[in-house]
């Protein structure tokens, strides 16, 4: 419950802020415009310190591919001062509104707080790969800085890589210094249709397993077309659809879409799109569109080995009903699933956390995070992979030693 | 060079740690005569050495975690190496430290192409990852100058970069796994083959840790596939203002090529002297631009950056037509440090990183330094990334010239922070930057990378006196009062 919300505007408020919840040991709710407010453990802060109040860019270099800003600045002004000099955040960030039923244009702060990334992520890297220095607070009441303003730098260790997805946890971020890149100049998309889960998965592999560098690699099932964005004569059709983007000077593109096509065909009919209808689908993807509707199922990302993706998906799927689709070449599974469990009645209401971990334990190991749940539901599940001992008592150190009062964010992580 | 004080006591102790360290690491696994320990008491930076106390080459994960509690259970410093290559003295041994080599940890353990990744131990050299995959049409790509040599390990220990990072990122963008294991014999695994685990970034930190927060033993690599093709382009010009200017506008017009490389007028002609590469002697910049990826791409590219060199006042400009002659042209710039050696009896390499556009005026700068300390300086850089790599000569067996060698040294990277940049780009701090820390950071800055180690390693027994000038007792870091105010530095020691 917040009941204050402070916004600080210049890093002096922001030390006494902290300094102050730290004497008084009164956690914060450390925010943006609350957009991902939704995302991890539901928090249990007192009052809210609101980072809005740092806008502006403090630079913009377009030919050394940097930027620094506020960690409040909104992410349509970022997008906007990019793309007027033909830049981009090459990691995608995706705007999850639709998703989490959020409105709100989001914060800088708060995409790289969750270490967000889209389809490009296999191609790019994630937020993580693209932040290159901060300012901040620690929730220690003490200013410091970390990181440069350069993207060859490995003086002293990486902080970036800790703030990165900590979910403010750790700092309060206050300026951010990122890494921009030339936004390709065509885009072009392969599909393929009417493949099963795991031929597509054979199929993604396939594709990016070739030269043709693809940035985005995804599939979804007949069954999810409806929110993709692709176009009505494909929708009609019904089939599966798997694909495969590549981008680039427009020649570039144009090579490697016909290249694709030629190299899949084995596999079954395959279109391209163009520019605009791939921007329109792969954005669609981006936001998690597909699985928007119906509102009341829990939503999970899942990130496991490519090839094991389908796997994980079919194997949940014996247990409960499941819909699911797949991008970074089917190593992220976005999976939706009634919140109650397979015995509906029984009051059973884990969202298909337990069977979703069981089936990613099984196919060699990674994650899976409850995107979206009701607030009962992220109260009664561990919303992050549960971590082995050893790695979650490591976490908890860092913690410590960052914010050894526990006033930022407590309990998010 | 200031070395923390060396334990009387550990050493004291030295015959009952080799006898336990033998109960965990039988047979040749330890090391301990004077002679054959000879063999580790330096790394690149070979200006320093200093004999270990005992050297251990554990085979497994489970002696390397047993190794590492005994350690901590009896407060014995540790220091973690990989192949010794490193040119900022992180792997130096201590006079009161294990030396823990992993070069027995040789295996690449599993390909796994339809995932596009590959687990390999630490002491696999970065160049066999490459060659294990080749006939697959597959590589690792970062591609340190030292890849023949160098462990995956070390690697990830300093975040090594290559001339191919600019587009394909550091290690730290192409580590997609690791086992590790802490001080306290702890063994964690961290990531998979799957990306981004969720929770806090360890993976994200470990690297670039230069062997101060535990020892890595196992990483899971991402491969990609080869560039369909490579080209080249060879740019002279009559300035370096010129060549900066070529290199800004390629990037401004949204090119990022796959390396960008430039050298001054010194390193060209100590290459072209060594192995005849064909580089203009009358330009005073050379400039080598590779693209790679699909051919029609290439293609598509190369003229325009062609075009770019043009308007920029090139007065050389080849394009290569061949695989031999992209060879050809990248032949002087890979033998450039060997090329100075010969010029040169000794020569030091810098690492610093600037904002690209101050590139001319510092190159500027460094000449009135050159006159100043009275020694020569050539300069090749990872011109797209701001990454600079000063070559000082000097001679050693020369009155002061080490002395004088350092001092410019210091003076070259004070001056990368100056204008923005960093003291170190893909090397590492070590022991060679270490004293320079408090130029880049504050205090605060300092303690809060502190805090990071406070967490792993709360006792300080991994590579201590490498990163940090001073190591704060954790239990005094909390007491820390920070005025905003920066460490002194009129004494810095030039390292
Ligand atoms: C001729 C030459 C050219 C070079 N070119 C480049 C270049 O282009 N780009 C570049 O980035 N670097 C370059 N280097 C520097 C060096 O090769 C890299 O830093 C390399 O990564 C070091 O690897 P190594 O196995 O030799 O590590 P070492 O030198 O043995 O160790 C380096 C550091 O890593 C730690 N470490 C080693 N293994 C482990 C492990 N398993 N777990 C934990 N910590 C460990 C050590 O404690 C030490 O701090 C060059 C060096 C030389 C000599």
């Amino acid at each position: 419950m917040t009941d204050t919300a402070f916004r600080p505007t210049d890093e002096a408020q922001l030390v006494e802020l902290v300094a102050w919840a730290c004497a008084e040991k009164k956690p914060l709710e450390v925010r943006g415009t609350g957009t991902k407010r939704g995302l991890g453990a539901p928090g249990n802060a007192e009052h809210s310190l609101d980072m809005t109040g740092f806008t502006g860019l403090s630079l913009y270099e377009p030919a050394e591919l940097v930027m620094s800003a506020g960690a409040g600045i909104s992410m349509a002004e970022v997008e906007a001062t990019l793309s007027a000099q033909g830049q981009h955040l090459a990691f995608e960030p995706p705007d999850l509104n639709a998703l989490l039923g959020t409105e709100g244009p989001g914060t800088l702060g708060g995409v790289i707080s969750c270490n967000l990334a889209g389809p490009r992520r296999i191609h790019a890297g994630a937020a993580r790969d693209h932040f290159l220095g901060f300012r901040g607070v620690s929730g220690r009441g003490e200013a410091f800085k970390s990181g440069a303003r350069v993207v060859k730098n490995v003086t002293g260790f990486d902080l970036p890589k800790l703030m990165a997805g900590s979910m403010g946890t750790l700092v309060a971020l206050r300026e951010l210094t990122i890494k921009v890149l030339p936004a390709p100049e065509a885009v072009g998309t392969v599909l393929v249709l009417g493949l099963d889960d795991e031929t597509a998965g054979g199929a993604l592999s396939r594709a990016l397993g070739s030269a043709h560098e693809v940035t985005g690699a995804a599939h979804l099932p007949g069954s999810l077309l409806a929110g993709s964005a692709l176009p009505d004569a494909l929708l009609s059709l019904g089939k599966a659809v798997t694909l495969i983007r590549v981008e680039g000077p427009s020649p570039s593109v144009a090579h490697r879409v016909k290249a694709l096509r030629r190299e899949l065909s084995d596999l079954g009919e395959t279109h391209a799109l163009d520019s605009a209808a791939s921007r329109a689908a792969w954005a669609a993807l981006r936001d998690v569109k597909p699985l928007v509707e119906p509102r009341d199922r829990a939503v999970w990302r899942i990130s496991v080995a490519p090839m094991a993706g389908a796997r994980v998906v079919e194997s949940v799927g014996k247990v409960r009903p499941v819909e699911a689709f797949y991008d970074w070449g089917g190593g992220l599974v976005w999976l939706a699933t009634d919140e109650e469990g397979a015995g509906k009645g029984t009051g059973e209401r884990d969202g298909g956390a337990q069977a979703i971990r069981a089936a990613v334990a099984a196919q060699g190991g990674g994650h899976a995070t409850l995107l979206r749940g009701s607030q009962a539901l992220r109260a009664a599940v561990s919303v992050f992979q549960p971590q082995p001992g050893p790695v979650a008592a490591l976490s908890r150190r860092l913690k410590d030693q960052y914010d050894p009062h526990g006033i930022l964010n407590p309990g998010r992580l | 060079m200031r070395m923390p004080e060396p334990d009387a006591a550990v050493m004291g102790r030295r015959e009952s740690i080799v006898a336990h360290l033998r109960r965990i690491v039988p047979g040749e696994g330890v090391i301990s005569s004077i002679d054959e320990m000879r063999a580790y008491d330096c790394d690149g930076l070979s200006a320093y050495r200093q004999l270990p106390l005992i050297v251990v080459l554990p085979s497994t994960t489970e002696q390397v975690a047993r190794v590492l509690a005994y350690c901590h259970k009896n407060g014995v410093k540790v220091v973690p190496r990989g192949a010794g290559t490193s040119l900022s003295g992180g792997s130096l041994p201590l006079a009161d430290a294990v030396t823990i080599g992993l070069g027995k940890f040789n295996r690449i353990l599993e390909v796994d192409l339809p995932n596009r990744c590959a687990v390999v131990q630490p002491g696999v050299t970065n160049l066999a990852i490459s060659n294990a995959v080749a006939v697959d049409g597959f590589y690792y790509a970062p591609d340190p100058s030292s890849q023949i040599a160098c462990s995956i390990g070390g690697n990830v220990a300093e975040n090594s970069g290559g001339v191919h990072c600019l587009k394909y990122g550091l290690t730290t963008n192409n580590v997609l796994g690791v086992e590790f294991v802490t001080i306290e014999g702890e063994i964690l695994r961290l990531g998979g083959k799957h990306l981004d685990s969720g929770g806090l970034d360890l993976l994200g930190i470990i690297t670039g840790s230069e062997g101060l927060l535990g020892i890595v033993t196992e990483v899971t690599v991402r491969l990609l596939r080869r560039p369909e093709t490579a080209k080249a382009v060879l740019m002279g010009f009559p300035s370096n203002e010129d060549g900066g200017d070529c290199v800004a506008a390629i990037i401004a017009a949204g090119i990022i090529p796959a390396g960008l490389e430039m050298m001054d007028k010194d390193a060209i002609a100590a290459a072209e002297d060594f192995v005849h590469a064909g580089y203009p002697l009358d330009v005073e910049a050379l400039l080598i631009c590779e693209l790679d990826g699909p051919e029609v791409e290439v293609d598509h590219l190369i003229d325009q950056v062609a075009a770019i060199a043009r308007d920029h006042k090139a007065s050389t400009l080849r394009v290569s037509t061949s695989e031999e002659e992209r060879m050809r042209f990248w032949a002087g710039r890979k033998a450039a440090f060997p090329a100075v050696g010969r010029i040169s009896p000794d020569y030091m390499c810098m690492d610093g990183t600037i904002p690209r556009a101050r590139l001319p005026e510092v190159l500027a700068r460094m000449r009135e330094m050159s006159v100043k300390h009275g020694l020569r300086v050539a300069n090749v850089f990872h011109a797209g990334d701001g990454n600079l790599h000063p070559l000082i000569l000097f001679d050693a067996n020369k009155d002061t010239e080490l002395e004088r060698a350092e001092a410019f040294g210091a003076d070259i990277l004070i001056l990368c922070v100056e204008v923005g940049g960093v003291l170190t780009g893909e090397h590492g701090v070590g022991v060679e930057k270490r004293d320079l820390m408090p130029t880049m950071f504050t205090e605060s800055d300092m303690a809060h990378q502190q805090r990071l180690k406070c967490a792993f390693d709360d006792g300080h027994l991994l590579n201590p006196g490498k990163v940090f000038p001073t190591l704060h007792r954790c239990a005094e870091l909390g007491k820390l009062h920070v005025t905003g105010g920066r460490l002194p530095f009129p004494d810095i020691p030039r390292f």
